[in-house]
């Protein structure tokens, strides 16, 4: 066969593992996630044609749940990547397909990243003004023509390395170790550095005292952690129900545990900050103030969800640190769903949305998002996720059902 | 019609030939990918022309004079009159500063309106470029007591100062530094101005300018034709479109002509004052060095040439 038609015959096998061969419960999934993706693009016309005013932003709080959605994606790739590290040093059994699927995480988190940026910008046409050497990034000074960067550099590494393996696994042919290797390696440093980039992008605003913190990158980094490895855990025990895919307890355990660790220091390095703001009480305690609770005798519509992400970051901690819950399925999987809903709002609201409340000549807005903003937002996710799915399906089918892989009846 | 007091400037240079020049070798490319997409390729010229725009700097003076053609013929069509685009460089020798006597400021918006129709702000949506701040004499300049939506039948209300805020002009300005596409600068006369063809609308600049002076077009801009101001400047007050950002441009159009911003003139009890910061004659050098003169949010190391000051 020719390379052309390796290719080809390539791309339309994975087509046809990707949508053939699912159960009932595959398919009722697909059909949820194109809902989502369906009903998002009435909401996005609706928005392309009117402008971001469908949007609840103003010029007070400019930012909203759009880009809370990409801060919190951003980390999730980041994190996706990351476990190949613990996969080593352990020596877990699977440690190829626990990378392979926290790369495939890891793209489909970056395209929402993405597409999150493009549906929040006003011109998306002009997107093409960041693109080197053919549009005009402000570099060395602006930090998101940095963060473009690393996005796409770490997207296509990932990229490539996930479909590289699986194309190798399709033909039955021995994947080049070296190759995969050195490029898993450059994307651990490379995943830190996105969620790095993606901090300093609000940490080096000294017009916002919110975000004008130098821990706020490690707390990104802290809070990764914890999303990330939630969303591959649940993976994982999906996959070793349905398929061949194997993966001990004790990994599983292992990871839970890994998160206790980074959750712990996530809430250290937000008590530090609290304690920060609220012993020294300068003006800048506003924010704080309506995160928590509220300003001018106010409730600020952000304040239950704030007390919620704190909330379900201490259920889920003691969870994963005590060994007995940690061990416990059920338990487990509680504390998974508790720490990714955590860190979501985390990202999504708690980070974004004081930033600019009050904003910088004191007034308040308080922003909630509209249903267009919603709308859009679950479509990103619908995209998100379908893709996500898809690439996990195929990869599954070529590792674990092809003919040529030591093929074992799934465990139930 | 009464002759206008004009600003003590040095004498008019002829323009400067020349912009930066870039080459852009892949435009080419792009204006066919363009115009694969756009459907109905010759009916479409237009927005291809737009998509396809180059940065001010990349401009060459032949392609600027195009531009700025294109622009009049297009502006004069929409809004029913003649329409005057320039880019005007600016001189050598000057540096822009504006003062404000907070002691004789009533709060009575009238520059916030005035200011709205020299530079074709948006009706509906509302847009403007000046926030005039309510605060309470005793608690003195406090932002965080501020309101900027005071609504009293007269002004000033007992007990309360005013502030108008708006672009401080910043020499060090921290949304020239965050912008991911060089879409806004600081221009040798001191003016940040904003090149609306080239904006993404990412709206980083409005997070990083610690003033809340940026306004960015979250619908499309409404301007009665009648109430249109047809004369205009690129970096200036010609009309912007949806999705992308403006802010206060010390009337660029009329500063660079010699004449006051609109603000200053319209002031009913001369709070505002503005003049070339290296002419050592001017008013403004005056206060600075004889009024007690402070800047807003100093420790941020932006360097405004916005001063505020208490004349009385």
């Amino acid at each position: 066969m020719t390379l052309i038609s390796k290719v080809g015959n390539f791309v339309t096998g994975t087509a046809r593992m990707a949508f053939l061969g699912g159960n009932r419960y595959y398919y009722a999934w697909l059909a949820v996630l194109g809902l989502c993706i369906v009903q998002a693009s009435f909401a996005f016309a609706h928005q392309f044609q009117y402008g971001l005013i469908s949007t609840s932003m103003r010029d007070s709080v400019s930012w909203g749940f759009y880009i809370g959605n990409f801060t919190f994606f951003v980390g999730v790739a980041a994190a996706a990547v990351l476990l190949v590290v613990p996969a080593y040093v352990y020596d877990w059994k699977p440690i190829k397909e626990v990378a392979l699927f926290g790369e495939l995480l890891a793209v489909a988190s970056i395209v929402m990243c993405l597409l999150f940026v493009l549906v929040d910008i006003g011109r998306p046409d002009r997107f093409w003004h960041i693109i080197p050497f053919i549009g005009r990034m402000n570099l060395p000074s602006a930090i998101m023509a940095w963060d473009a960067i690393v996005l796409n550099i770490y997207l296509a590494v990932n990229l490539v390395v996930a479909s590289y393996l699986v194309y190798c696994g399709y033909h039955g042919i021995h994947y080049n170790r070296k190759f995969v290797w050195s490029l898993v390696i450059f994307s651990i440093p490379m995943a830190i550095s996105i969620h790095t980039v993606t901090a300093f992008l609000y940490n080096g605003m000294a017009s916002r005292p919110y975000w004008n913190s130098a821990i706020l990158a490690p707390r990104f980094i802290a809070s990764a952690f914890c999303s990330g490895p939630a969303l591959l855990l649940i993976l994982f025990q999906i996959l070793r129900k349905v398929s061949a895919f194997e993966i001990k307890d004790e990994a599983i355990h292992k990871v839970a545990e890994l998160m206790a660790y980074a959750m712990g220091f996530n809430l250290f390095l937000f008590g530090a900050e609290v304690f920060k703001e609220y012993y020294s009480n300068t003006h800048e305690l506003v924010h704080y103030q309506y995160l928590f609770a509220g300003l001018d005798g106010k409730a600020s519509p952000i304040a239950l969800y704030a007390w919620m992400s704190l909330a379900f970051a201490v259920i889920s901690f003691f969870l994963f640190l005590i060994p007995k819950t940690r061990r416990n399925m059920v338990t487990m999987n509680i504390g998974c769903v508790l720490i990714y809903a955590s860190v979501y709002i985390e990202k999504g609201i708690a980070l974004i949305i004081p930033g600019f409340t009050p904003d910088q000549l004191g007034q308040v807005y308080a922003y909630v998002p509209s249903s267009t903003e919603l709308r859009v937002a679950a479509g990103v996710f619908g995209v998100g996720f379908l893709l996500f799915t898809l690439m996990v399906k195929v990869s599954v089918a070529i590792l674990f059902e092809r003919p040529q892989a030591e093929a074992q009846p799934a465990h139930a | 019609m009464r002759e206008l007091p004009t600003l003590p400037m040095p004498a008019p240079e002829p323009p400067a030939e020349g912009y930066t020049r870039r080459e852009a070798l892949v435009m080419g490319l792009f204006a066919l990918a363009a115009a694969a997409t756009t459907t109905g390729c010759a009916a479409d010229k237009l927005a291809l022309d737009d998509f396809v725009a180059k940065h001010f700097k990349d401009l060459s003076p032949a392609e600027l004079q195009d531009r700025l053609a294109q622009m009049e013929k297009r502006y004069t069509e929409s809004y029913g009159k003649p329409v005057k685009v320039s880019a005007t460089p600016a001189q050598e020798g000057v540096l822009f500063g504006y003062a404000l006597d907070l002691s004789r400021c009533i709060g009575c918006r009238k520059c916030v309106y005035g200011c709205v129709e020299e530079n074709n702000q948006s009706r509906d949506p509302q847009t403007h470029w000046i926030t005039v701040l309510e605060m309470d004499k005793e608690g003195g300049v406090n932002l965080q007591n501020a309101n900027a939506f005071y609504d009293h039948e007269t002004v000033p209300a007992p007990g309360k100062f005013y502030m108008p805020v708006a672009c401080q002009q910043c020499e060090n300005p921290p949304c020239v530094k965050v912008c991911p596409v060089e879409a806004t600068w600081r221009e040798p006369d001191g003016i940040v101005v904003i090149d609306y063809d080239w904006c993404i609308g990412c709206r980083n600049c409005i997070a990083g300018c610690p003033y809340g002076a940026r306004r960015f077009n979250w619908g499309t801009p409404g301007i009665p034709k009648d109430e249109f101001n047809p004369v205009t400047e690129y970096l200036g007050n010609r009309p912007r479109q949806r999705g992308v950002v403006e802010k206060c441009t010390f009337c660029i159009q009329r500063v660079r002509q010699g004449l006051y911003p609109k603000c200053v003139e319209v002031c009913p009890v001369g709070a505002r004052k503005f003049g070339n910061l290296l002419d050592p004659e001017s008013e403004i050098r005056y206060i600075i060095e004889n009024k007690r003169v402070y800047i807003l949010k100093e420790e941020l190391n932006t360097q405004p040439k916005f001063f505020y000051y208490y004349g009385l």
